[in-house]
């Protein structure tokens, strides 16, 4: 990128004729120097910018606006002062131990989903990457649960997890009780369970394209100098799925933090009494079901510091030598 | 395919058995889905893994478009999707051919923000675009107002640059010197150059808007308004209790909700696969 920029600042290294026709040299340039060597490009990708501001940029701000106010839905069309109140809303989130728990359900999902799709995943991977026969059907089985809605998976995943559920009944005696999903003690992990077969077709994928970049001398060459299969997998495989494990680690702890359809259908609501609710269901329940948009926002924002704080501190694991 | 030749047959064999009983716990709900869709009375059972002819029956197809109205769900989904399909391929060729091969103001700005934005989750957006679109612009319980916030997919943009980036751009610049303007250039040559990456941004596109819950939960208050996958989850919510084999019809419901997608994902496996090897993000 940096070449291109300093090649668009030079106009007379161009060797391209720019699209627009242009009436004279001098107000070429100076039109090149406002809009770039390629004015057509601005009109190409303006669709796309605006939507992007107008969905992602501007909502994004008007999150943040709304956390430092008082805000309050109102009719349209009716303009109410909507006070700066500093930092009330944040104290407001954090004096709730509802809210509070629900921080501490997600950390206990990703304590358990995290490490469960890292080690499947790779190891999933490494096996479909040595075999020749049925690699196609064994990809699609792996990935049919990513591609197919969650409300869809959930009910099935309701009916063998109920109290007379398949499950239960293959565990007979061993089967926890009140089962699974209405149990405070299992409500959370079988959430992380789910998620963990619903999203692992997607990251074995992931990690398959890593794997099948890494050139084969260097196994030879391993190979040759002695090194065991082990140690051949450490020195040169993970190293090279490295940048992959932090993509993995990384889209995990994101869609962790996102949890919404899971505690509403298949524990009814974050259920058995708010043991499994999450912060983007409480974030429903306050600003939509309530009408608190501005507590809603703030649980948002620190909802997403606490995302920027763990993926620092998981890339700084995962890039570790 | 690495190491095929190295790789010792006993491993192969471990392989083989670890990927096996992997699939099969895989498709296992899947397989039970169909199977509990099609029961006559709820077998939770053991055996009721298995479909006995005797407790087999379509009516909880019946039941499930009695309670919901499947064919007006159904059309509410293709609506949905087919609008965020088109939306993306178009504006997204434009976007993926203006980033990969031209020189414009504010080109590194967009495209450090697309980027960024992978890492945004959207349900953090939800209250700010319900405040905006729900109760500023009245959209609620619109086709407008329930695609507006997915009409132009990132990563299917993503996926058009990558793909321009790979033509030679010398194909472009010779018919830049021959006086072609962008917009020709991009009829004529880019277009029919990225047709199979417009068949891999499709699907990619497709699993966004066909499952989505939460958006069209969130905007839709009639049910001739919702997608399918809303009206399912109302139904397991609340209506199903009245009917004779509840979890029956909530299975049947489950299943017309997953055939599209798991069909168009059988037939155009290779395609989906591809994507992660050459884009590496999220879809």
């Amino acid at each position: 990128m940096p070449a291109e920029t300093a090649h668009r600042r030079a106009p007379g290294s161009r060797r391209t004729v720019a699209a627009t026709p242009a009436p004279g040299g001098q107000r070429r340039s100076r039109l090149e120097f406002a809009l770039g060597r390629h004015p057509a490009g601005l009109l190409l990708a303006a669709p796309y910018a605006l939507f992007v501001a107008a969905v992602f940029v501007y909502p994004i701000g008007l999150g943040v606006w709304m956390s430092f106010h008082d805000s309050f839905f109102t009719a349209p069309g009716v303009s109410v002062p909507q006070p700066f109140v500093g930092l009330d809303n944040y104290k407001a989130v954090l004096a709730n131990p509802a809210i509070r728990a629900s921080f501490v359900h997600v950390a206990e999902f990703l304590v358990i989903n995290v490490p469960l799709t890292l080690v499947f995943s790779l190891l999933l991977a490494t096996a479909l990457n040595s075999v020749v026969h049925w690699r196609g059907f064994m990809r699609v089985s792996y990935y049919v649960p990513y591609v197919t809605a969650s409300v869809a998976t959930i009910t099935v995943w309701m009916f063998m997890f109920n109290s007379s559920g398949i499950v239960n009944q293959i565990l007979g005696p061993l089967a926890p009780d009140p089962a699974w999903l209405v149990n405070r003690f299992w409500a959370m992990p079988s959430i992380a369970l789910y998620v963990t077969w619903k999203q692992l077709g997607f990251f074995i994928l992931l990690f398959l394209a890593a794997l099948q970049n890494v050139p084969k001398e260097l196994h030879e060459a391993a190979a040759m100098d002695g090194a065991s299969r082990w140690q051949g997998y450490r020195a040169v495989t993970l190293p090279a799925v490295r940048p992959a494990t932090t993509l993995v680690v990384l889209l995990a702890i994101i869609t962790g933090a996102n949890l919404f359809t899971e505690p509403y259908l298949l524990t009814g609501g974050g259920g058995p009494n708010g043991a499994s609710t999450t912060p983007v269901f409480l974030l429903y329940q306050q600003g939509i079901q309530q009408g608190k948009p501005a507590i809603a926002s703030a649980i948002g924002v620190l909802l997403v510091i606490g995302v920027l704080i763990i993926t620092y501190a998981s890339r700084k694991l995962t890039e570790r030598e | 395919m690495s190491d095929l030749q190295s790789t010792p047959r006993w491993r192969r064999i471990v392989s083989m058995t670890l990927l096996t009983l992997g699939a099969l716990v895989f498709l296992f709900p899947f397989y039970y889905m169909v199977v509990g869709a099609l029961q006559t009375k709820r077998n939770p059972s053991l055996s009721g893994a298995i479909p006995w002819p005797s407790n087999l029956t379509l009516n909880n197809f019946l039941d499930i478009n009695h309670a919901i109205n499947l064919g007006r769900s159904l059309l509410n989904s293709g609506i949905f999707t087919g609008v965020v399909v088109i939306c993306t391929i178009f504006f997204g060729v434009l976007a993926g051919y203006a980033l990969a091969t031209l020189h414009f103001r504010g080109r590194g700005l967009l495209f450090a923000v697309v980027l960024l934005l992978q890492a945004v989750p959207f349900q953090l957006l939800m209250v700010p675009l319900y405040v905006m679109l729900v109760r500023n612009f009245r959209m609620g319980d619109t086709y407008v107002g329930m695609i507006l916030p997915f009409a132009i997919n990132s990563v299917a943009v993503l996926i058009f640059r990558q793909f321009f980036l790979q033509v030679p751009q010398e194909m472009f610049d010779a018919a830049r010197i021959d006086g072609a303007g962008e917009f020709r250039i991009l009829r004529s040559i880019a277009v029919p150059l990225v047709r199979p990456a417009i068949l891999t941004a499709a699907l990619v596109t497709f699993i966004g808007p066909w499952n989505e819950f939460l958006w069209p939960f969130l905007i839709t208050k009639k049910q001739s308004m919702q997608p399918l996958a809303v009206a399912v989850a109302n139904y397991t919510q609340t209506g199903a209790g009245f009917h004779a084999n509840p979890m029956g019809s909530i299975l049947a419901g489950s299943t017309v909700l997953a055939i599209p997608a798991v069909v168009l994902f059988i037939i155009f496996q290779r395609q989906f696969a591809e994507t992660h090897s050459s884009t590496g993000v999220k879809g």
